[in-house]
């Protein structure tokens, strides 16, 4: 099976993967408007279908390699050297087995109370976007799925949200478009500008331009910077970030686990294959001020969660600041950073997007996220409180849970290359304590009075939503080891691809960093 | 196979136990959720014990086996075991924490008894012992660290165990926080060793040479990380809040061993002391004594019979920072298992003393309970006499021996740590007098009466060694001192600093240390037994309010922190997100002058983005052929 899974000609396990939600969605659509009840069942079983695949490529995946394994290559308008190319490596196989997990989870978790049947289609084609955006390896591609992204999201904030959810849709929309356009320009400008270097016909192959290099140092350096604007917003750093919070506060429950969960990850997995891979010089040359974005995020979110008034708002705004941790990690451009990073941004899936469930329970429950109306939930709920807690522990970066080894592995190697980011960043550790611990203590501690004395524990089908998000965590925590032993040898080429292409000769070195 | 591999099974002892309580606790119930968990303990007392004899077994110089179970962390140049260290530093320590603990926790059976969550005290405490015990066996820094952070995550959880009270919570969060600021230092001191030396593990680190700068940013680190967990100066603030937490968390975590591992962690590093600049370990003892004389100030005007014990706590880490300051690393263990003996009784004596009395613990309305509390009130004594340094009990001896130590290395730092053991003396038999002696203060309605056999039990027992500890390191010659001598292959790195004066002053010091504790002890009796001198003169103001440090501090964090944050918060609100609202409000009137009709731009917009992507995958995956 290692075998045929390197060869495009063997059975398209990837591209299954990919198109199953589509297929999902294609079928919910189809169900007859009388059986409502089918709809969420039927949504749960693609998506979970693809879970299984996902499963089943993480086994099939050779461990040792750092290349792109199960590839799917057809042409799809060949004059303009456009394919249908998919493939994984160490660094997209976790991000697409994230995907797969949180979604079924997701649409267990909540109902979305009305038009079921639109509702889990646009969860379905969100899915769908998602495993694209992961495996694409052709540039337009990726755009298509990058923007596919956006629709369904839009709609589930805009009409299953709550509070001020449309204008948070729009906002949501609108900043996202505007970075995605710079970014159709980057990737236009880039395929046209490798072809009349190289002379080659037009191709937007991802791995081609990429070993190319063709590119000249200064016309990359520009083109990653609209490749840049377009991740900055969907990661989001300071300060195109306030979109976030309003998207995460206001979307339903299953949509805030995706934002927080996968859809963040569309911009640092963006800034590692289409920033790193693409122009290994630019990101050298930029990593200052990456470094430096990364790090504000970390600290400056840390501080506005802090002081947030709204529960999911303050979960939002941590997202900011574990982001700030991963870009930290990336731009370090050294194996423990960037393995630190990847890790981080499964690990932030898993954590942030169980701590979205556990808000959602509660406002299922209470009908209001403000933390001061909330309070000693822990005395009639024990076993929310206690997942929340772990859950919440994890998030922190406690060692022996899932959150350490990445954060551990960032910090690491971000003072491996730039001592003093790495310990402003580590202060952040600190502040990451201050803010979840003060929340637990006036939503969780204290008397309970009014409605929070009498409110429900966690149900069955909740326990069950969670339990695999607690197994993952605490496993992460003790054995990251499977995770890392699959990401090692794509890292470990990609930062060689990245040294191999060190600042030209003449071009501005004084920029760089001083020898020591 | 060696014995001494068997390190494992006292790992998983308590391990089980956790797994156990945290699945079928509450199916378990009172009391067999407690003796469940009083049993793993003990069972990792007699693996300890297993360990212990293996470790004899080998060759003095031999005495370090490496346990590797799985590999942990491998990320590039990073590989990082799940290992452990057997050797008579971590041996010693084992031995103390399980020993203690299946004490605490043999006496928890019957105080936490009819608690609503009593099946969870247990799993909690187990947990935190399988913590401690990574902590202390851990082969590397990031395998401590792991357990470093899960006793406090563990102190946390027991801290604010009776989370109804904001105020308990209140205090698992301080405690958490700023041991947090701790902790930042232990990352730093992982990334500069790790900088190099390559490596985490303490093999690679301890016979390592590095240059001066990095041994001294290591130390510095280290010792930010063990001034959070061992509460010293200016990090101590939370120890004291920490006693909200149920009686015998305060006895096993926060006066026992948890507080200890700061201390076993710069011991540990012994080796870097050498190659640091010298000043640092000048730092390490200044911050010791500073500690040690400031929170004995504060323990001789406190009200709360668990705050007398928590600064007395904070105190005697300082004399054990002291001693790791002027390279006196046998004494600071030595101290370190005495204390926590005679401290452990302590904690537990109060405790029988707060169930007594119905849950008072003002030492203003107790008195007179020694007739009511027998056996509390023995063993009291005897804790208490300990920690003043009475010869022949075990305080004495580890003391004595910190002195003479400091001596050695600077007069004025001996004169100014012999005052804060006279201190010592005044205060714990300030708080035997007021506690047991004189006349009854009791509140309406409160009959005292002593402890039940399961809590009566570790006392006696914790007496015991308190008063007989002192044989393990007896200075009469080099071989009484069996501590010294076990412990010394983890000092080979380093030799332990000889006294470097003759064996007269050794006694005349010795002298002086006991004079210093009837001193003491007599100004107490003169002052609250006798009443010759009136109590205000002794417990001022400033002592009462701890120095005012802890409310200067709450004021900042609570006052301009806040706000500064809070500004911050409005800054991003206002200014950031306002720009962006800007931004689209004037877009927004741009296009209404633009276009006539503009109501569902977007979702339009949206719709269209959503077909054309529709129309787009249609054509391609009809061109793709699978």
């Amino acid at each position: 099976m290692t075998l045929a899974a390197a060869s495009s000609q063997a059975f398209p396990v990837l591209g299954m993967l990919v198109v199953l939600p589509l297929l999902g969605a294609a079928a919910v659509l189809l169900l007859p408007r009388s059986r409502v009840e089918l709809v969420r069942p039927v949504a749960v079983l693609f998506m979970s279908a693809a879970a299984a695949v996902a499963g089943w490529i993480i086994v099939e995946y050779p461990v040792a390699s750092g290349g792109f394994e199960m590839i799917v290559d057809q042409p799809w308008v060949a004059a303009w050297g456009i394919s249908w190319k998919l493939g994984v490596d160490g660094i997209s196989l976790f991000l697409l087995a994230l995907t797969a997990l949180l979604f079924p989870l997701g649409a267990l978790a909540t109902d979305p109370g009305h038009d079921h049947k639109a509702y889990y289609v646009w969860l379905l084609l969100l899915e769908f976007g998602c495993l694209g955006v992961f495996s694409a390896l052709d540039l337009l591609l990726f755009f298509v799925f990058f923007e596919v992204v956006l629709v369904p999201m839009y709609f589930l904030i805009g009409q299953w949200g709550h509070g001020n959810a449309r204008y948070s849709a729009v906002k949501f929309f609108l900043f996202t478009m505007f970075g995605s356009a710079l970014m159709l320009v980057g990737i236009l400008a880039t395929a046209f500008l490798h072809a009349s270097a190289t002379g080659a016909p037009l191709t937007f192959d991802v791995v081609e331009i990429a070993q190319a290099q063709s590119l000249a140092t200064t016309t990359a350096r520009w083109i990653f910077l609209a490749f840049a604007l377009g991740f900055a917003v969907k990661v989001p750093l300071i300060p195109v970030h306030t979109w976030l919070p309003d998207a995460h506060t206001d979307a339903p429950t299953a949509g805030s686990v995706i934002l927080a969960g996968v859809m963040l990850k569309l911009g640092t997995y963006g800034f590692v294959r289409f920033g790193l891979y693409l122009f290994p010089e630019a990101s050298r040359y930029f990593a200052p001020l990456m470094l430096t974005l990364g790090v504000v995020g970390i600290l400056y979110g840390a501080i506005v969660a802090t002081m947030q008034t709204d529960f999911k708002r303050l979960i939002a705004y941590s997202s900011v600041a574990h982001l700030g941790f991963i870009i930290l990690g990336i731009f370090a451009l050294n194996t423990t950073g960037l393995s630190g990073g990847l890790l981080q941004m499964v690990n932030h899936g898993i954590s942030t997007g169980a701590l979205f469930l556990l808000v959602g329970f509660i406002y299922e429950r209470r009908h209001t996220r403000a933390i001061s109306e909330l309070g000693g939930l822990a005395r009639p709920a024990p076993v929310l409180a206690m997942t929340f807690m772990v859950v919440m522990l994890s998030s922190v970066g406690l060692p022996g849970l899932n959150g350490f080894v990445g954060e551990f592995l960032v910090l690491l190697g971000a003072f491996e290359a730039h001592r003093w980011w790495a310990v402003a960043a580590t202060a952040g550790v600190i502040l990451a304590a201050v803010y979840l611990l003060w929340a637990y203590q006036r939503v969780f501690h204290g008397p309970a009075r009014g409605e929070n004395a009498t409110m429900s524990d966690l149900r069955w089908r909740e326990c069950l939503v969670l339990a695999p998000l607690l197994a993952l965590i605490i496993f992460l925590g003790v054995y990251p080891r499977p995770v890392l032993d699959r990401m090692e040898p794509s890292v470990d080429a990609l930062v060689a691809h990245v040294e191999a292409h060190d600042d030209p000769a003449g071009v501005d070195t004084a920029e760089t960093e001083p020898a020591p | 196979m060696v014995l001494a591999e068997l390190v494992w099974l006292v790992l998983l002892a308590p391990l089980v136990g956790v797994v156990v309580l945290a699945a079928g606790g509450r199916r378990l119930g009172e009391p067999r959720a407690g003796r469940l968990g009083t049993a793993a303990v003990g069972a990792s007392f007699v693996a300890s014990l297993l360990v212990l004899v293996g470790l004899l077994s080998l060759d003095s110089h031999h005495r370090a086996v490496e346990v590797s179970l799985f590999r942990w962390v491998p990320a590039g140049d990073l590989v990082v075991d799940a290992a452990f260290l057997v050797d008579p530093l971590s041996v010693t320590m084992i031995l103390f924490v399980t020993g203690v603990s299946a004490l605490i926790h043999l006496y928890s059976i019957g105080y936490m008894g009819g608690d609503e969550n009593y099946s969870r005290f247990f799993l909690y405490l187990n947990l935190f012992v399988f913590s401690m015990l990574i902590l202390v066996l851990g082969n590397n820094m990031l395998v401590t660290f792991l357990g470093w952070e899960g006793v406090g995550a563990c102190s946390y959880l027991l801290i604010s165990f009776w989370f109804g009270d904001e105020a308990n919570a209140v205090a698992g969060k301080k405690a958490f926080v700023t041991n947090r600021v701790g902790d930042f230092g232990f990352l730093l001191a992982m990334f500069f060793a790790f900088g190099a030396y390559g490596t985490l593990d303490y093999a690679g680190i301890l016979s390592g040479d590095v240059a001066q700068s990095t041994a001294t940013a290591i130390l510095l680190c280290l010792m930010l990380g063990a001034a959070g967990k061992s509460a010293q100066f200016p990090l101590y603030v939370w120890l004291p809040d920490a006693m909200a937490g149920p009686t015998p968390v305060s006895a096993l975590i926060h006066a026992a061993t948890m507080v200890t591992s700061g201390v076993y962690l710069l011991v540990r590093f012994n080796p870097l002391f050498e190659q640091a600049s010298p000043w640092v370990g000048e730092v390490v003892a200044a911050v010791g004594l500073a500690t040690a004389a400031v929170a004995a100030t504060i323990a001789l005007a406190a009200k709360d019979i668990k705050k007398v014990l928590a600064y007395s706590t904070i105190s005697q880490l300082g004399f054990m920072f002291v001693a790791v300051g002027v390279g006196a690393w046998t004494a600071a263990i030595f101290h370190m298992v005495t204390h926590a003996f005679f401290k452990a009784l302590l904690f537990l004596g109060a405790g029988s003393v707060i169930h007594g009395m119905g849950g008072e613990q003002d030492i203003r309305r107790y008195g007179g309970l020694a007739r009511a509390m027998p056996y509390t009130a023995a063993t009291f004594a005897v804790g208490t006499f300990a920690i003043a340094g009475v010869p022949p009990l075990a305080g004495f001896w580890s003391k004595d021996e910190i002195l003479a130590h400091t001596w050695g290395a600077n007069k004025l730092l001996w004169a100014l740590l012999l005052l804060a053991a006279v201190l010592t003396a005044f205060y714990m038999t300030r708080l035997l007098i007021c506690t047991f002696g004189g006349k009854p203060r009791w509140p309406e309605g409160v009959t005292p009466h002593e402890s039940p056999l399961l809590m009566r039990l570790p006392l006696v027992a914790l007496a015991g060694l308190a008063l007989t500890a002192g044989v393990l390191n007896l200075p009469f010659t080099h071989d009484t001192e069996f501590l010294g001598q076990w412990l010394e292959p983890v000092f080979a790195g380093a030799h332990a600093k000889a006294l470097g004066y003759a064996g007269g002053t050794k006694w005349i010091l010795g002298g002086v240390a006991i004079l210093a504790a009837a001193g003491g002890i007599w100004a107490a009796v003169a002052v609250y037994a006798r009443r010759r001198v009136p109590a205000e003169k002794v417990e001022r103001q400033l002592f009462a309010e701890a120095w005012g440090f802890d409310e200067a501090l709450g004021d900042f964090v609570g006052g301009p922190g806040r706000r500064a944050f809070d500004a911050a918060a409005r800054f991003d609100a206002g200014v950031v997100d306002g720009a962006v609202n800007k931004v689209g409000t004037l877009v927004r009137r741009t296009g209404e002058r633009l276009r006539a009709t503009q109501s569902g731009f977007v979702r339009r917009y949206a719709l269209g983005v959503a077909a054309g992507a529709v129309v787009l995958l249609a054509y391609f995956i009809s061109r793709v052929s699978w």
